[in-house]
């Protein structure tokens, strides 16, 4: 146990005396989160909204004006029929139009239910959902007023509608996307370069010869760098809350326990990427190509896989962070629980076991 | 210059910052001579000659090599040197013949020129059936061989060797020095740095280096004379450590 | 014989087409100084890596102090020091930090078996927190070996622990190896250095995989077995190109400036020498009788057809 410890004391050394190392670990969270966040609110500050209004009432026009009020958007167009949707949107004049339905104030007072569409043009994914999710907030804010000097009970149901890419599941919140990345770039690329290191260097072979167990070493080397994938994995949430208000609807406890389990399973693939690469340079090169980028193209973080051709949605299929995505970004935006959650839960912990097995029957007790 | 010395060097000084890394040099190497410069590691053997080679400037003297002084003439100092390190300049992953023809185009040897110098080397270093194999394939002594002949195609007049025969057998080895003992009697002058000393023991002349200065300079015989010793490995430990104390 | 601490018999080992070591029977007894003495590719390093239990022979069997290097394997990982060519060592810890990582992965302390590593770790003491990686290349060395024996091994196994150390390093190691060697441990060291196999008690001498002798440095020596001539001539390059053309030569080798010369004709007197190499116009400096070197012995073995 002695051994243990110093062992892994020796590798926080070598993780806080490289420069190199310490700003990957939090030099390139922190850039990722500030890089995406910006990206994609700067683009929704007074996006151009077109409003087809077939009623022209007191409530119509209020919702109008808060939309405009809050400042993300600027009323672009008034269009008279929806047939004008379609070329407002190739014209690039608006990015969502707002569809009232004829008697709004009308239908809402009588309790009925008014008609209210948000339609936007989702070829650039990113910009439409947050759109849509502005708009509708702006909606429901104005309902629950309403609800609040009893003048109509909340009615206004928003019916989205999405042009060009009509399902949207893919991209919705950028957080989980990028701790998915970055806890896969910590996590197995991290590993696999510092196991890498050591053979390179030699000392693998004073390893193998001491009385440390194959075991001790291979956790050794993995539990600095699960602590610190774990500190990532918490900066990256608190960063994108207090920066972005992003936020977590759900258990935040189990948002971290997962996170764990796919900090596990990344670990397990750089350990894996260790056995076979004899050098720094090859496990570097194995976890970019390997690793990165299928998680950023294929798990679903930027382009939604439900659109790729159906060889590439299995192979998508096959990817743990598409998991990951899934489960982080349910807990924070619906605020779901593992009852929902237990199947992609099950995958992510049967891919965990399947790879830590591997890459311990892998990891070598002799030289070659 | 007298005709004979092909590098002539007076105060060759180098100085970082406070450090001597080379502290008043004064030596001169006749031509066809082999020429070894000795030093325990960090006694600033690599900064002299990298100095000679004309890829560092020195901070005082006045340095010659093959007529042309290393201040402002690296150009045509590069084009007279060959060098050879144990630390293979070969390329592992191409074969005897591409090594070959890679640097005899370096150093701008016409296609006639170059056809004619690969396959007299081939056939000198008794290679002309492994030409196509890798570098890596072929043994260490050829390799080293080869590297040399390689280092001496574009017949320079001085070749500088850094550590040139570490770790091969003794016939092997013997068969590096024919070479180089063949060059030097063609009139190449060979300038060998080491810190083996039974490398020493080969050369006409040998130098050795502490802390930055010359401390000892003469043949083999005179250096194991002065000291009363049988070997340059005892001459060079008198020295070093009578340094040290 | 007393006691063995090391025997391997009849081991082999081949990478690919390459036959690293060929049929090696050796026995290294309890206390002894032993060299694997041979140029790079001789299967020195294979050899010490199987007998450190890092690679797995294709036949044969080697024990270790009683314990077989492939079914004892953890046993034998307790009771062995090995310090590999690369020295191995952390370069971004300091010289302390390495020394107590490697005295706690072997589950001890500094503190426990300081006065073995004492005479040599003093020697760096003073610069224990400096980073391993700033250390020259024989401070290095002194701390790759107090980290190989931290851990009081019974058997130490060095794999050319002086290739790329300057000449005064390589003889201090070789004085802290005679100086261990007192307390009892076993010690094998390889080296492709012929001049360091007189430091050893005995020598195996190695090339192209195979032992080509085993014995004391001073054996080795005696059982030399021609005249050897000393020669040293004006011109070292002509003399050699002259004796190797004379039908009576058997073996000319330059050593440095000199020549090393033995005759087919085992009678032969230095006149008849001198009469030749001056009827080709050589001036002779020196002709001598003079003892065989290792280096001697070792190309007259590589000379010799194998032995059934």
């Amino acid at each position: 146990m002695k051994a243990f410890k110093g062992f892994v004391i020796k590798e926080f050394y070598h993780i806080f005396r490289d420069y190199r190392t310490m700003l990957i670990l939090f030099g390139i969270p922190i850039a990722q989160v500030i890089l995406f966040g910006y990206i994609i609110t700067t683009e929704i500050n007074e996006a151009g909204v077109a409003v087809l209004d077939n009623s022209k009432d007191a409530v119509t026009r209020e919702i109008q004006n808060q939309m405009l009020a809050s400042g993300f958007f600027k009323i672009t167009a008034q269009l008279s029929s929806e047939t004008e949707i379609e070329s407002i949107f190739r014209k690039g004049i608006a990015k969502e139009v707002i569809v009232f339905g004829a008697n709004f104030e009308e239908n809402l007072r009588k309790g009925e239910g008014s008609d209210l569409q948000i339609v936007a043009d989702a070829s650039d994914a990113n910009v439409a959902n947050l759109l849509v999710s502005y708009t509708t907030a702006i909606v429901q804010n104005y309902n629950r007023q309403q609800m609040a000097d009893m003048q109509i009970p909340m009615q206004i149901e928003p019916r989205v509608r999405m042009y060009y890419n009509p399902e949207l599941k893919g991209v919705y919140f950028f957080v989980p996307g990028i701790m998915s990345v970055i806890l896969m770039l910590i996590s197995a690329m991290m590993t696999s370069v510092s196991i890498a290191r050591e053979k390179e260097m030699g000392n693998m072979e004073i390893l193998l010869v001491s009385p440390l167990r194959p075991i001790q070493i291979i956790i050794g080397k993995l539990m600095p760098y699960f602590l610190l994938s774990f500190v990532n994995a918490v900066s990256v949430i608190s960063l994108g809350w207090l920066v972005f208000d992003v936020p977590v609807n759900g258990s935040i406890v189990l948002l971290l326990a997962e996170s764990m389990l796919f900090i596990t399973l990344a670990l397990s693939l750089g350990l894996l990427i260790s056995s076979v690469a004899a050098s720094q340079q090859v496990a570097m090169f194995i976890s970019m190509l390997g690793l990165m980028l299928p998680t950023i193209l294929l798990s679903g973080f930027i382009y939604p896989t439900e659109n790729m051709p159906l060889w590439l949605e299995l192979i998508s299929y096959a990817m743990p962070p598409k998991y990951y995505i899934i489960i982080a970004k349910d807990i924070m935006l619906k605020g779901v629980g593992l009852r929902y959650l237990w199947p992609e839960t099950l995958v992510l912990l049967g891919m965990t076991l399947f790879f830590l097995i591997v890459a311990s029957k892998k990891f070598k007790i002799r030289l070659s | 210059m007298t005709a004979e010395n092909i590098i002539e060097v007076e105060n060759l000084t180098k100085i970082y910052g406070q450090f001597y890394a080379n502290d008043h040099l004064n030596f001169s190497v006749k031509k066809g001579e082999i020429f070894g410069f000795l030093g325990a590691n960090g006694a600033g053997k690599t900064t002299a000659i990298r100095i000679l080679c004309g890829l560092s400037k020195p901070s005082g003297g006045k340095i010659t090599v093959a007529g042309f002084n290393v201040y402002n003439q690296t150009e045509q100092i590069k084009r007279n040197i060959g060098y050879m390190s144990q630390k293979f300049s070969l390329y592992d992953d191409l074969t005897v013949k591409e090594n070959i023809e890679f640097y005899g185009g370096i150093y701008g040897l016409n296609n006639k020129t170059l056809r004619q110098k690969t396959s007299d080397l081939l056939q000198k270093l008794d290679l002309t059936d492994k030409q196509n194999f890798l570098i890596k394939d072929i043994p260490l002594g050829w390799k080293q061989r080869l590297a040399f002949s390689i280092a001496i195609i574009h017949d320079p007049q001085i070749v500088f060797l850094d550590e040139p025969t570490g770790g091969v057998d003794p016939i092997t080895r013997r068969h590096f020095w024919d070479l180089i003992y063949e060059a030097a009697f063609s009139g190449i002058t060979i300038f060998v740095t080491t810190h083996y000393m039974d490398e020493a023991e080969y050369c006409d002349r040998v130098s050795i280096m502490v802390d930055g200065k010359i401390i000892a300079l003469d043949s083999p015989d005179n250096l194991k004379n002065t000291y009363q010793v049988d070997t340059m490995n005892e001459v060079f430990l008198k020295l070093a450590r009578q340094k040290i104390n | 014989m007393n006691n063995r601490s090391i025997e391997i018999v009849e081991l082999n080992k081949r990478y690919g087409t390459i036959q690293a070591i060929k049929n090696i029977n050796l026995t290294i007894q309890t206390g002894e100084l032993f060299g694997l003495v041979g140029p790079d590719g001789a299967g020195k390093t294979t050899l010490i890596r199987i007998l450190t239990t890092l690679l797995l022979a294709d036949s044969g069997k080697a024990s270790v102090n009683k314990l077989d290097v492939v079914k004892n394997y953890k046993q034998l990982r307790e009771q062995i020091g090995y310090m590999p060519g690369r020295f191995s060592l952390y370069m971004d810890l300091s010289v302390e930090e390495n020394l107590a990582f490697f005295a706690t992965i072997f589950g001890t302390s500094i503190q426990e078996n300081y006065d073995l590593i004492k005479p040599i770790y003093s020697q760096i003491e003073a610069f224990k927190t400096r980073k391993a990686g700033a250390l020259s290349g024989g401070m290095k060395q002194k701390l790759a070996l107090s980290c190989a024996l931290i851990h009081r091994p019974k058997v130490l196994f060095l794999d050319e622990p002086t290739t790329g150390v300057d000449a005064v390093s390589r003889v201090e190691f070789w004085e802290m190896l005679k100086e261990l060697k007192n307390t009892g441990i076993t010690i094998l060291v390889s080296t492709p250095y012929m001049d360091e196999a007189e430091l050893c008690d005995r020598v195996a001498l190695m090339q192209n995989g195979e032992i080509l002798s085993i014995e004391s440095p001073d054996e080795l020596k005696n059982n030399f077995p021609h005249d050897l001539w000393y020669i040293k001539a004006e011109n070292q390059y002509k003399l050699l190109q002259i004796l190797r053309t004379w039908e009576k030569t058997y073996s000319a080798h330059g050593f440095g400036q000199s020549i090393h010369f033995v005759s087919q004709d085992s009678q032969m007197k230095e006149d008849e020498i001198r009469q030749f190499l001056e009827s080709k116009t050589c001036k002779i400096q020196r002709i001598m009788r003079i003892g065989a070197s290792i280096e001697d012995c070792f190309m007259e073995l590589m000379n010799q057809p194998k032995k059934a």
